[in-house]
């Protein structure tokens, strides 16, 4: 316990730095997934182009990507760009098809009545389908958060400091008690990404709550 | 007014939805697209806001060729009712409602005010402004659908099966309202069902289509009922056309029957010696409104509503042949229930008086024609 106590400042830099490099991903990659993913509904010939192309993504190895990087990007190697860029194209893999599913499944009566009224393509994209795709999406974007920061921690290989680094450390020196803490972070910091989504989800779909209160 | 001017969808798969399709909506009537499916009803009436592009000729709104106007900017000047309503989940009621003001940049509070008022116009409570559409049942949600598309006050409305996904009873409701809130507003609607007896319900004229997008027959309700052109219109308007017609007819004065009434609370002694031998008795309300029949010779104790025979219908003196005939037909003691326009107690006729005003209408009608030309 001394060494927790000791290197608490330490440890706490780090907790921040994973926020960093697993949270950030996270809203780029949604960014990105939303007009690929409507794309994808909307032509139906790039569909299974774009949801097998998205997720072959995710099968590139981590450490591979993360080294690989600087050559595609011309980053330095120990830029944590090069960690954000990949966390990027590992929450894009998971979302796009999240993001199609989400939005093929608003149903085809509130499409027509969208279009009816008068809602051109992308307000009713913006109006309509997203708002109510969002519980889906949200669905995704918690497994996405979860695997991302599980993943991050293998940049601690390449030298980009966040609890990974927790690991490398105890593991060269053989002592437990930095490896225990960065688990122990690591599993409560995917708790607070996954009540975060909750929580945001809750505060954007009100609709949600009065589902079966009639 | 809208004018389809030989309008054709054929898909690039050779199936043709609609076949050089000529008639006319006038302005502030009801036409009602009625036929089998696959007849192309629901295909011509998205023609009409462009949600579907027709292949050939051209769709008129009043002088404007809808081809030649943005879609968009057209779909928000036609209010649209569809089949389950089709609101949206995310928005409130206010706000569902609210839709084409929003589109059209009202500003905030007006657009609000206009949702409040359109709640109360088709019969809900303000108190739903700020509920969701799946706080509300099925009939409610398709008032909603229907203060939805009225929101900006468009002169043309397109109704796609609106009733058809509620309840017998509801729809009956919503059809009475609908006709009421169309009394008030007069737009120029067009309306597909598939339902004959909802189109003659509603119809100002009725268009009959057939497979193909083919235009069979286009009448007013009574005329399609009495003189369908072929085989296909016929079958379609189906069986009781001859009875059903007779909704179209008003009823003439008929001497009406005086009837001895009793009250809820009367005794059963009180009732039997007012009736002397007659099976039946009317009970009527404080207002000498009808209730019910009472079965004088079962009748225990008390006159309760528990006892009354409801079975039967109650005609209006300014009522239709049908109402009459129909509340002779359905009453227990065989003497129908007229009332006047008030509601109050007018008196009974039988079945072969309202037959023998039937027949000698249907005389004076054919004495009136030329012969030869009574036959279509």
């Amino acid at each position: 316990m001394s060494w927790s106590i000791d290197h608490l400042p330490a440890v706490l830099s780090l907790i921040g730095r994973h926020v960093y490099l697993a949270g950030l991903p996270l809203l780029l990659g949604l960014l990105i997934a939303v007009p690929l993913g409507w794309l994808a509904r909307r032509y139906r010939v790039l569909y299974p182009l774009l949801i097998a192309g998205t997720g072959l993504l995710y099968t590139i190895p981590s450490l591979a990507l993360f080294i690989l990087m600087p050559i595609f990007i011309g980053t330095r190697i120990l830029d944590p760009v090069n960690v954000v860029v990949a966390m990027t194209i590992y929450t894009v893999a998971l979302l796009v098809r999240t993001v199609a599913d989400g939005l093929g499944a608003v149903p085809d009566s509130v499409n027509q009545a969208a279009t009816a009224m008068g809602f051109g393509r992308v307000r009713r994209l913006f109006m309509v389908e997203l708002p109510l795709a969002v519980p889906v999406i949200s669905a995704g974007l918690r497994v996405a958060a979860v695997s991302n920061v599980s993943i991050v921690s293998v940049a601690a290989i390449i030298g980009v400091p966040q609890l990974g680094s927790l690991f490398t450390d105890g593991f060269r020196r053989n002592f437990m008690e930095p490896i225990l803490v960065g688990v122990i972070a690591c599993v409560l910091l995917a708790l607070v990404f996954d009540l975060a989504i909750i929580a945001g989800t809750r505060l954007i779909t009100p609709w949600q709550r009065t589902r079966r209160a009639a | 007014m809208i004018r389809f001017d030989s309008v054709s969808k054929e898909y690039p798969d050779g199936t043709v939805a609609v076949g050089g399709l000529e008639m006319t909506a006038p302005t502030g009537k009801i036409t009602v697209l009625v036929g089998p499916s696959g007849c192309g009803k629901t295909t011509s009436l998205r023609m009409i806001n462009r949600m579907i592009e027709p292949t050939s000729g051209r769709i008129w709104i009043d002088d404007r060729d809808t081809t030649t106007m943005d879609a968009a900017e057209l779909r928000r000047g036609i209010g649209y009712v569809i089949q389950q309503a089709g609101l949206f989940p995310h928005r409130t009621v206010a706000a569902n409602i609210a839709t084409v003001p929003m589109l059209l940049g009202w500003d905030r509070k007006k657009a609000r005010a206009r949702a409040l008022e359109l709640l109360e116009r088709v019969g809900l409570p303000t108190s739903f402004a700020d509920r969701y559409p799946s706080q509300l049942s099925g009939g409610q949600q398709q008032r909603v659908g229907v203060a939805r598309a009225l929101a900006a006050d468009p002169p043309v409305m397109l109704m796609d099966e609106p009733f058809s996904a509620v309840d017998p009873v509801v729809r009956d409701q919503l059809q009475d309202e609908f006709l009421r809130l169309q009394g008030d507003l007069g737009k120029t609607i067009v309306f597909v069902t598939h339902d004959i007896d909802e189109a003659i319900k509603l119809g100002d004229q009725v268009a009959v289509l057939r497979v193909g997008g083919k235009l069979a027959q286009i009448a007013e309700p009574a005329r399609l009922l009495g003189h369908p052109v072929d085989d296909f219109v016929a079958d379609f308007v189906g069986r009781d056309r001859g009875y059903r017609g007779l909704g179209f007819q008003r009823a003439p004065k008929l001497p009406l029957a005086a009837e001895t009434t009793a009250r809820l609370g009367d005794s059963a002694e009180q009732v039997r010696a007012a009736a002397g031998t007659e099976p039946w008795t009317l009970v009527v309300d404080e207002g000498r409104r009808p209730l019910g029949w009472v079965n004088t010779e079962q009748v225990a104790g008390t006159v309760s509503s528990e006892v009354l025979h409801r079975g039967g219908t109650v005609a209006s003196t300014n009522g239709t042949l049908r109402n009459l005939l129909d509340a002779a037909l359905s009453s227990p003691a065989r003497r129908g229930v007229v009332v006047d326009e008030d509601g109050t107690f007018a008196g009974t006729v039988l079945a072969h008086q309202v037959l023998d005003a039937i027949e000698s209408e249907r005389a004076a009608a054919a004495a009136a024609q030329p012969a030869g030309s009574a036959a279509r």
